[in-house]
């Protein structure tokens, strides 16, 4: 698939000197959900801040649908929609108008039938004559999703969008977004929560320090680290591991009173069947039965982890 | 060009003003009013004419250019303050618009808002006095000029200003002192020598002159050098905002 945005090389340092991002390099393709995950202030902010022109690069390039984001910025904004970590919306201004506005702004004529599309999308409709000010916390994000969508754009940075929302709203807006990416919008979602990465997105992405860490098929993610453990604990402790039970690649705890076996869970068929029948036959009793999965926040820790 | 991104900014800016567009107008009236009684009864007791023109009719361009300059700079620097202090502004900065878009929205809303203040002011001034406007014309291009310059002026006081102290200082301690001292109730011609030298440095007070000699047929300086000082103002305030969109200064990290 093509790529819509092409990070190269991307850095950048605010006037106070903190290195916000290190040499970024990433491509986005067309119709994905990436979603990006760090610790606070590991640059995610930054590195979408710099792609929509809120913030400028040190160095390196981007391209977006093909154009430069600081030569060819109009081409390269008009596709863009973007919701910001933070509210911030016209408190005095009501949700329809607010949307027009933002439809206008971004150079496209008045549409009352896309803008009620949206509306009716997001579950505002009904408080379309409302004043932004007399909104609920989670409506006002809402409205901002809506205004980054009033003009139709190719691809939608969510900065957080599901931060302080309850979870039956988390709910309707992930399904808004699998609506977006089913019409063929470019996704890309910022997140602390893990359970959000991998309900929603195709890739995922982990910053931290202003390194892009990893970025990979969430599925190839989950396959490689989505594996579990069988513990198996012995009565007594083992100098060395049976060569009849080799075959298994099992790992000897240093005190010797525990086998741990990996597997994939997805595998046909796991093996532990077999395994437990190698431990019967070599004459070793079992005490108990332990197994675990690594989820993707332990994936995620652990790459934080290792840098620190 | 993004007309529709201009006329999007513009509308808002309106329908702020006609919001509010009692307030907006009442109290620039009630201080005129007062002008006209303190210093059209009060002073014009005293003085009974300047160069032939009574001294409640010449006080008139002078109100009326005190007033488009406060309103100029005022609502242009709120116009461009409040998204940023509210934090809507990213709006603004990530659409696809070159900075004399947004500068024509913000600035185009700020001054037709002075200029209608302006009008209305004009119209008031009908009541007290009777005024007669020598050059229609250049009275109306004078005023357009004015508030869009002083617009500007106040859109680079909005970007620079960091809180709303800062955003009131400049309207207060500059525009203000510059208009009285700018021959806005008198004419330069009155001063000693000296001082009608040091006025001369003021730029106000080729805006007054040549917004005076559009009504009066008289002023303080040719009514070319006025002209050109206000395409300078403008010049320069323009360039100041290209540089600043250029560098993103206060606007861009
Ligand atoms: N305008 C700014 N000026 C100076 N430093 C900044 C600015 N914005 C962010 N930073 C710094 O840059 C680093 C990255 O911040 P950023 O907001 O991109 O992180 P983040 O990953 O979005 O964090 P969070 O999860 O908390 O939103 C931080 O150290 C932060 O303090
Ligand atoms: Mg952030």
């Amino acid at each position: 698939m093509p790529s819509i945005i092409e990070i190269r090389d991307l850095s950048k340092v605010y006037a106070g000197g903190t290195t916000a991002l290190s040499e970024v390099n990433l491509d986005i393709a067309e119709g994905e959900i990436l979603a990006l995950l760090g610790p606070n202030g590991a640059g995610k902010t930054t590195l979408i801040s710099i792609i929509c022109g809120l913030v400028t690069p040190s160095a390196g390039q981007v391209r977006v649908g093909g154009h430069d984001i600081v030569s060819s910025y109009r081409a390269a904004r008009a596709l863009i929609g973007l919701v910001p970590q933070e509210i911030s919306i016209e408190p005095f201004e009501r949700v329809i108008n607010t949307l027009r506005f933002s439809r206008g702004l971004f150079g496209k004529p008045r549409d009352d039938a896309h803008v009620e599309r949206v509306l009716r999308a997001l579950s505002l409709w009904d408080k379309r004559d409302s004043m932004n000010k007399e909104l609920s916390g989670g409506m006002k994000r809402r409205v901002l999703i809506a205004k980054a969508l009033a003009h139709e754009p190719k691809v939608l940075f969510l900065d957080e969008p599901t931060a302080g929302v309850d979870v039956s709203l988390r709910r309707e807006m992930w399904q808004v977004v699998r609506e977006l990416r089913a019409a063929g919008t470019t996704i890309i979602l910022t997140t602390h929560y893990i359970a959000e990465a991998e309900e929603m997105a195709d890739r995922i992405g982990v910053i931290d320090a202003g390194r892009l860490k990893l970025v990979r098929d969430k599925t190839a993610l989950m396959q490689e680290f989505g594996r579990k453990r069988l513990t198996v604990e012995l009565t007594g402790p083992l100098d060395a591991l049976p060569a009849s039970l080799e075959p298994f690649e099992l790992a000897l705890s240093p005190d010797g009173t525990r086998l741990v076996y990996s597997y994939d869970t997805r595998a046909e068929r796991s093996g532990i069947a077999r395994l437990l029948a190698a431990i019967a036959s070599a004459g070793l009793s079992v005490r108990d039965l332990v197994t675990e999965q690594s989820s993707l926040e332990e994936v995620f820790l652990g790459l934080v982890e290792e840098q620190a | 060009m993004n007309w529709l991104a201009i006329r999007a900014i513009y509308s808002v800016e309106m329908a702020r003003f006609f919001r509010t567009i009692w307030q907006s107008l009442a109290s620039p009236v009630l201080s005129t009013v007062l002008y006209f009684v303190v210093f059209g009864a009060a002073i014009g007791g005293r003085i009974q004419s300047v160069e032939g023109i009574a001294y409640g009719a010449f006080i008139v361009p002078g109100l009326i250019m005190l007033t488009v300059l406060q309103q100029s700079v005022s609502n242009a620097s709120f116009g461009i303050y409040f998204p940023k202090f509210i934090g809507t502004i990213y709006e603004i900065l990530s659409a696809p618009a070159s900075f004399l878009e947004i500068v024509a929205g913000y600035v185009g809303a700020a001054a037709t808002k002075a200029v209608l203040i302006a009008l209305v002011i004009l119209v008031t001034s009908f009541f007290f006095v009777g005024v007669h406007i020598a050059h229609p014309f250049w009275m109306v291009a004078f005023l357009i000029l004015t508030a869009v310059s002083f617009s500007l002026l106040g859109f680079l006081i909005g970007i620079w200003a960091k809180n709303f102290e800062q955003l009131q200082i400049i309207p207060l301690m500059v525009i203000t002192p510059l208009v009285f001292l700018g021959g806005a109730f008198y004419s330069a011609s009155m001063l000693p020598p000296f001082w009608a030298g040091v006025a001369r440095l003021n730029p106000v007070l080729y805006l007054i002159s040549g917004f005076r000699w559009s009504f009066f047929d008289l002023a303080d300086v040719p009514v070319g050098v006025s002209l050109f000082a206000v395409a300078l103002f403008l010049l320069a305030g323009l360039f100041a905002v290209w540089a600043i969109f250029r560098t993103g200064w206060r606007l861009r990290g």
